[in-house]
């Protein structure tokens, strides 16, 4: 049998802790053990971080497009069916589609205003989301409005033509393009 | 397909937060209510229960993967068969449909139905940032992913398209926050206004927060049985109340992720796939001809062909041909003001685009509830008499089996025994239908329960 050590200890280290001692019975009794129940929690923060390396994969020309200041679509080649926001097969078929340059220009087709939101966006707010259709294609596109009040939403922004922009400095997302009011 | 009784249920009390319990005791508080309703031990029951199906929606909520297995073993349920099942907002009324196929099939005879949803352990804004992860997070989630804002984008088409107002929209609030006044299980019991509804803080417009259900704690178990079952658990001493509540049908739909793929269906095709039974009369196809007419688009982003599937389908195994007199209250997944007028239409409560004004009629309201308002039509069908998730709270993985648990006791009548108070039992009730709905229309389940006669 090989040699144990039954002083073994990990090493304590001064970092981590967050409280030096919590309320406790002195003595462990039949009593103060019983009395545990009527303790409260204990809560701890818990970080949690990760980097994802994402791939938009068959999408990518999406993004490339973006970059270019090309609105891409994509397009059935037997149906004509086509989708404003990309997809690699059709839904129906099932054929691989092909890319369409999708028109600058489309209606807003609904909207909101977001005061509140996630995390990763709450120093955006008040933002404007809205669901964007186009001259010749079956589906939409979710993007950002600029250019119209957030305080002044009214249910006659659907209809309004909307022209899109791109960001200078493309970020690889879909944001990189936006629409503003057209006229 | 074998008969399948919903014999009983338990709910643990939704709340924002409850850091006094881990999930799993909170699941067991709902699972201990349910065998104690049917008299039975916790030994008894676990002796006698064939397997389990248990729901929860978020792995990020909880930090904890494959979490349904350290509730299954808290509940002493180990080594029997069971599985996790999740799919949004619906994993509650998933886990229900398949702890019935469970017995339908043959495959069990008993078995239990558990979900929970763990909420309180993130702030709301990164609640909401895990929620929106529940859309393309190539296309969707990066614009500004919110889902209070995907569904008021739904909003602000329905009222382009068919002239829905906010104050409709209000109207379900006013109904659900003052039917959980009565129910003591609920998270917000609470009587308020129109104008409360309006002037409450705008979250995305034209929705403000009193559109909008909020996150919470909480579980809720279901126990299903076959004919063999329940002589199984009766012949172990379990006291089952009679007439029996049985499970006659489910269904369920689905459609794409992106709201923007919805598709653009002709008339033609909504008539051969979507149309109910109820609706296939010359009136109503002239209605809806008219709406095509005019450039409506289905399902567009204003309804939710999922709902209606998964409706249509439901009421066939059910044998139902005309919901509104046929179904006695529903219990629907009215996670926003504005998609419970949508799933009115989908469940055919209405016709597409009459959800607004059946909203402010008082169809969907209870009878003998006094909600401040002057409603011009009695109560037809009441929508969410327990409160829904606006007022009872969505812990998601819970949802879906807190509406069958609710549904469970109002055909059983006992409703007062359970609440303390009789004021949402229903007189009569023979049938009711359950709507559980994921994503922005994604997945959706509708179960049908009624009474044996």
């Amino acid at each position: 049998m090989s040699k144990t050590d039954p002083g073994a200890k990990r090493p304590e280290t001064l970092g981590g802790y967050i409280v030096h001692n919590l309320p406790f019975p002195n003595q462990l009794t039949d009593e103060t053990l019983a009395s545990l129940r009527e303790m409260a929690p204990i809560q701890i923060e818990q970080p949690y971080s990760v980097t994802y390396l994402h791939s938009y994969a068959q999408d990518s020309p999406f993004f490339a497009g973006l970059t270019n200041k090309v609105l891409l679509g994509c397009r059935e080649p037997e149906s004509g069916y086509t989708y404003a926001t990309p997809r690699g097969h059709d839904m129906h078929s099932g054929a691989e589609t092909d890319w369409v340059v999708l028109p600058n220009e489309g209606t807003v087709h609904a909207f909101t205003v977001c005061h509140f939101g996630s995390e990763e966006f709450l120093p955006e707010c008040p933002f404007v989301l809205a669901l964007v259709e186009f001259e010749g294609a079956d589906t939409l596109f979710l993007t950002r409005l600029v250019g119209v009040d957030p305080d002044e939403a009214a249910l006659d922004w659907i209809g309004m033509k909307v022209k899109a922009k791109y960001l200078r400095n493309a970020k690889l997302k879909p944001t990189d393009v936006y629409f503003v009011p057209a006229e | 397909m074998r008969t399948v009784y919903a014999i009983s249920g338990g709910v643990s009390k939704f709340a924002k937060a409850k850091p006094d319990k881990t999930y799993q005791a909170v699941v067991k508080e709902a699972y201990d209510y349910a065998i104690e309703d049917i008299g039975l031990t916790f030994s008894q029951f676990r002796e006698l229960v064939d397997g389990s199906v248990a729901s929860y929606f978020s792995d990020h909520f909880t930090r904890q993967l494959m979490a349904a297995i350290m509730a299954q073993d808290y509940l002493g349920l180990c080594p029997k068969p069971s599985h996790r099942v999740e799919g949004g907002g619906a994993t509650g009324g998933i886990c229900f449909q398949e702890a019935w196929k469970a017995i339908a099939s043959g495959y069990m005879d008993i078995c239990v139905a558990y979900g929970f949803e763990t909420m309180s352990h993130v702030e709301t804004w990164k609640g909401n940032e895990f929620i929106a992860l529940a859309s393309d997070v190539s296309f969707d989630y990066p614009v500004g992913g919110f889902y209070s804002g995907y569904y008021a984008m739904m909003v602000t088409r329905h009222m382009k398209e068919f002239g829905t107002t906010v104050e409709q929209l209000a109207h379900v609030s006013v109904k659900n926050h003052a039917n959980a006044f009565h129910n003591p299980y609920a998270q917000k019991r609470r009587r308020l206004t129109i104008e409360d509804v309006r002037n409450a803080p705008m979250v995305a417009w034209p929705l403000t927060r009193l559109d909008i259900c909020v996150m919470s704690d909480g579980a809720a178990a279901a126990i299903l049985c076959s004919e063999e079952g329940l002589s199984r658990l009766e012949a172990a001493g379990a006291e089952v109340p009679r007439p029996l509540v049985r499970v006659p049908g489910i269904g369920r739909g689905t459609d794409a992720m992106r709201m923007a793929d919805r598709p653009r269906q002709s008339f033609d095709d909504f008539v051969e796939c979507n149309l109910l039974p109820n609706e296939d009369t010359a009136e109503t196809l002239a209605y809806y001809r008219e709406l095509w007419a005019d450039g409506f688009r289905y399902p567009g982003v204003h309804s939710f062909r999922a709902g209606r599937m998964g409706s249509k389908e439901a009421y066939r195994n059910a044998g139902i041909t005309d919901p509104l007199t046929e179904i006695d209250f529903v219990e629907l997944h009215d996670a926003y003001t504005s998609s419970e007028i949508q799933t009115y239409e989908d469940m055919g409560l209405c016709r597409y685009g009459e959800g607004g004004a059946f909203a402010a009629s008082g169809k969907a309201f209870m009878p003998g509830v006094d909600y401040g308002l002057d409603l011009p039509e009695e109560p037809a069908c009441p929508v969410n008499p327990s409160g829904g998730l606006i007022a009872c709270g969505h812990p998601v993985g819970a949802t879906g089996l807190m509406q069958a648990v609710f549904a469970i006791w109002q055909l059983q009548g006992s409703i007062n025994k359970h609440f303390g108070d009789p004021a949402l039992q229903l007189s009569n009730s023979r049938r009711g239908a359950i709507h559980s709905h994921a994503g922005t229309g994604t997945y959706v389940t509708v179960s049908i329960l009624e009474r044996e006669e």
